[in-house]
């Protein structure tokens, strides 16, 4: 009697936690911040957000069946749907519908299939995709409104809603600048940050979410929860989002202690544009991080730091986008140079010295 | 007991599922119709027949002896008749078979006479001790199966302050040791303290997973006569019963790579072997049985049973009440590390742990994905290497740099592959490089070893060509020397690709 199968081997057990189930738990931890922004940001919003993970999950069955995979197994493992998600967020809440079509296009075709699909591609896909947007279509992708909540007054309904996504109407007295945008033009004009920052929303507002921003970034409290979540569910660990954090608090800190009219604070830095929604779920992304604790770390002290300058000296306002793509880069070089000591060796590999033999 | 514990790296937490078993007794087979006794039941060298077909034997007579340094004598498990001396079935994933010694029970269950019981172990030349344990067939029982009187020696070479007795059992389903320490405690600590003696170790750490508590309460109450046993409960976390990570998380102390534990001054043994140990000096009594868990979902009865060496597979499961359905795995051993059991028909050996049937549900088997970089492979392997990385190397055959980076380090726990989302093979990633890379260099050597022989016969040949010339240039001028130089080399040449030809 022959049983069993043929060329198995252990473990004859393994984790209930699979990749679909990984998938899953991320979304469930975005899900309380994003229901939070579209109810925020009402009808436009929610349309954006369908047609942004519609074309992610169309680019992908397309791109599967171009390179000859099995589309339904490899669809089913939400990956696209984690993507047009993000990349979602990360948009200005009333863009045009195509930037969520065109940036399905520049993630999954390009930035994902053309480096060999799932866990092959260097860069984060739905950061690909926001900065190409960006740097293609600058006015639209930093056109911004201030909170419009579903059915409050003032607040566009589905007809309106429709038009603005599809119709391109954009009404143009909604439109409002983020806070690291007014800073940063007043900043420009001549006038020093500890004069512009009063102006911009409270911290309370900031950390509510009541502010204008992208889509899914403005719910500090909620992007926090959904991230503890997180960790307390074993996806992630604190490195990431406590270096990213760590480093961005402190060098604006640091800098706003030497030059408070030149620098913003610690505090300011946190809680505007995509520093949250960054350190818990863009960074952290499996695929395009580092693999082992310190090289994650690293990674996310990385990331916090170029954040930061970019956000401080370069021409746009916002850094968190280029500052994952800048470390996704130098993710192989960072998972070589944090391996971790092998037991009974040294850090360079050679085994630890011995006592000897009586 | 409140004590320090020692950090360990990496690790996971499968199901345990040990409640199948953990509480039920320890019930003895019913003795077989035939009993199957490999030659080969341990590390080293297979045992020599001391018997011939048609012999009656007595329970406890040694029916194979030791063969060279690193080996171990057989036992008769009970009195009868050998029937055949043969090649069957080894328990082995290969299904390859080896020599065994067929034995048919009569049914009498007659004792040998068995060496006297030392009455004071603690007492005698600790030779004596040594001597004892390797005629009683004492090999490692937590699954290493290495001669244990051959360990008894390290004491000579090596300075051995502590002894560590492993009843760490992190393996699921698995309890046969967990059972052993609470029926018989007493004999753990006994033998325990023997071994220790022989080593010259002064201080006993009895390693034991906390979720075993009834085992630790035993333990610590038969310890508590003697001052140098500590019995430490440790945490739950596999591979915690690997040698080197509980000799790290009790004692502290980091074992070289490639370096046994002796170096740091510890010597670790399986609690089920401390207890044969013990039966060995105490009794005189070779190891005759073993206790083995039937586990799985796939069990009608799950059981511990204390079973003769030789019963065959199918003996035990027929003694658990059979399949509730048929399994999807039946494994010699432990889930994460045991071995896939070619039948039913094979043996029970010394280092036979476990028998599970196991259903397709129970193991969680999925489909293989891509790798999404998830990086648990690397927080899970006790070992420190990166699994991810490893995988992807060996993937494009890229051996070499696998090696640098340590797949020959892998312990073959199987905590990367348990935990893999993906549930890529990693293991059997890491085996086949490591036994490629055995391969490679097996064949590195052997081409130094032509490439020097022929060298070596180069030279001789030149040497005679030198020898000649000088005793012909004795009558008549020298010829050219280059001549006799290039057809050594020839030659040589050709005894290099004969020899590899020949491979």
């Amino acid at each position: 009697m022959t049983m069993g199968a043929v060329g198995s081997s252990a473990p004859f057990t393994h984790s209930p936690i699979s990749v679909q189930a990984t998938m899953r738990t991320v979304l469930a931890a975005l899900a309380p911040a994003t229901l939070f922004n579209l109810y925020l940001f009402g009808w436009p919003a929610i349309l954006l957000f369908t047609v942004t993970i519609a074309s992610c999950v169309t680019a992908e069955a397309i791109s599967l069946g171009l390179a000859d995979r099995p589309v339904w197994p490899r669809l089913s493992d939400g990956s696209a749907v984690l993507t047009g998600w993000l990349l979602a967020m990360s948009l200005p809440p009333w863009a045009p519908w195509w930037t969520g079509a065109l940036g399905a296009v520049f993630a999954i075709p390009l930035a994902k299939h053309a480096f060999g699909g799932l866990g092959q591609n260097l860069f984060n896909p739905a950061m690909v995709a926001r900065v190409a947007l960006l740097v293609s279509f600058p006015v639209v992708m930093t056109a911004w409104v201030v909170p419009h909540p579903l059915f409050a007054a003032g607040s566009p309904g589905l007809a309106e809603g429709w038009a603005i996504t599809f119709g391109g109407q954009m009404p143009d007295a909604v439109t409002a600048a983020s806070a690291l945008g007014f800073v940063k033009t007043e900043l420009s004009r001549g006038i020093p940050v500890a004069q512009s920052l009063p102006q911009v929303p409270d911290l309370m507002d900031m950390t509510l979410g009541l502010r204008a921003g992208s889509l899914g970034e403005t719910s500090l409290v909620l992007i926090l929860a959904g991230g503890l979540f997180l960790m307390a569910r074993r996806i992630i660990s604190w490195h990431i989002p406590a270096g990213m954090l760590g480093a961005l608090c402190a060098m604006a800190t640091l800098f706003h202690a030497m030059d408070p009219d030149r620098y913003a604070s610690g505090v300011f830095h946190l809680t505007s544009g995509a520093a949250f929604l960054g350190a818990f779920f863009i960074a952290t992304d499996y695929v395009t991080s580092p693999v082992s604790k310190s090289g994650q770390l690293a990674f996310g002290i990385g990331v916090g730091i170029l954040t930061w300058v970019i956000r401080t000296f370069a021409g746009y306002p916002e850094g968190v986008a280029f500052a994952v793509l800048l470390m996704n880069s130098l993710t192989p070089i960072i998972d070589q140079y944090s391996r971790p000591r092998r037991f009974g060796r040294n850090r360079q590999g050679e085994p630890l010295p011995q006592k000897g033999a009586r | 007991m409140i004590r320090h514990l020692f950090p360990v790296r990496g690790g996971v937490h499968p199901a345990y599922r040990k409640d199948q078993t953990s509480e039920r007794a320890v019930l003895p087979l019913p003795m077989p119709a035939m009993l199957y006794i490999p030659l080969q039941q341990h590390v080293g060298q297979a045992a020599e027949v001391l018997v011939s077909i048609g012999e009656r034997v007595r329970k406890g007579q040694m029916i194979a002896r030791c063969s060279g340094s690193v080996s171990a004598p057989q036992h008769a498990p009970t009195s009868g008749h050998i029937r055949d001396i043969a090649e069957v079935t080894a328990p082995h994933a290969s299904g390859l078979a080896q020599t065994t010694i067929v034995l048919e029970p009569d049914g009498a269950d007659e004792w040998a006479v068995l060496p006297e019981p030392i009455a004071d172990p603690f007492a005698v030349d600790p030779q004596l001790i040594r001597e004892r344990v390797a005629k009683a067939g004492v090999v490692g029982m937590g699954g290493a199966v290495f001669p244990a009187a051959v360990k008894l020696d390290l004491g000579t070479r090596y300075k051995i302050d502590t002894l560590v007795i492993n009843g760490a059992e992190c393996e699921p389903y698995v309890t046969c040791d967990d059972r052993t320490m609470r029926e018989h405690p007493q004999e753990v600590i006994d033998g325990a303290r023997i071994i220790a003696r022989v080593l010259g170790a002064t201080r006993i750490v009895v390693g034991v997973e906390r979720n075993k508590p009834q085992a630790i309460e035993a333990l610590t109450r038969a310890a508590a006569a003697y001052p140098g046993v500590e019995v430490v409960g440790v945490p739950a976390q596999y591979p915690m019963g690997y040698a080197h990570e509980l000799i790290l998380a009790t004692t502290g102390r980091e074992t070289p790579a490639g370096k046994r534990t002796a170096e740091v001054g510890v010597v670790a043994y399986n609690c089920s072997t401390a207890r044969a140990v013990d039966q060995a000096v105490r009794l005189g009594r070779p190891l005759i049985t073993r206790v083995v868990t039937v586990s799985g979902g796939a069990i009608r009865e799950p059981k511990n049973v204390e079973c003769p060496i030789g019963a065959r597979v199918g003996d035990l499961v027929a003694f658990c009440g059979g399949f509730t359905s048929p399994p999807a795995h039946l494994v010699n051993g432990g889930p994460m590390m045991g071995q896939p059991l070619p039948n039913l028909e094979v043996p029970v050996v010394k280092g036979t742990a476990g028998i599970l049937a196991l259903t397709r549900s129970e193991t969680n088997a999925r489909p293989e994905e891509p790798c999404i970089r998830c990086g648990t492979c690397v927080s899970a392997c006790p070992v420190g290497l990166v699994p991810v990385e490893l995988a992807a190397l060996i993937r494009r055959d890229d051996l070499k740099t696998a090696a640098r980076l340590g797949v020959g380090d892998c312990i073959g726990c199987g905590s990367c592959a348990w935990v893999c989302p993906s549930q890529i093979p990693l293991v059997q990633y890491f085996n086949y490089a490591n036994g490629m890379l055995w391969n490679q260099e097996q064949q590195e050597r052997k081409n130094a070893r032509v490439k020097a022989l022929a060298e070596a016969h180069a030279r001789r040949v030149e040497k005679a060509a030198a020898a000649k010339r000088a005793a012909q240039s004795g009558r008549k001028p020298a010829a050219s020397p280059a001549a006799p130089r290039a057809a050594s080399e020839e030659t040589g040449r050709k005894a290099a690709a004969t020899e590899e030809a020949g491979s």
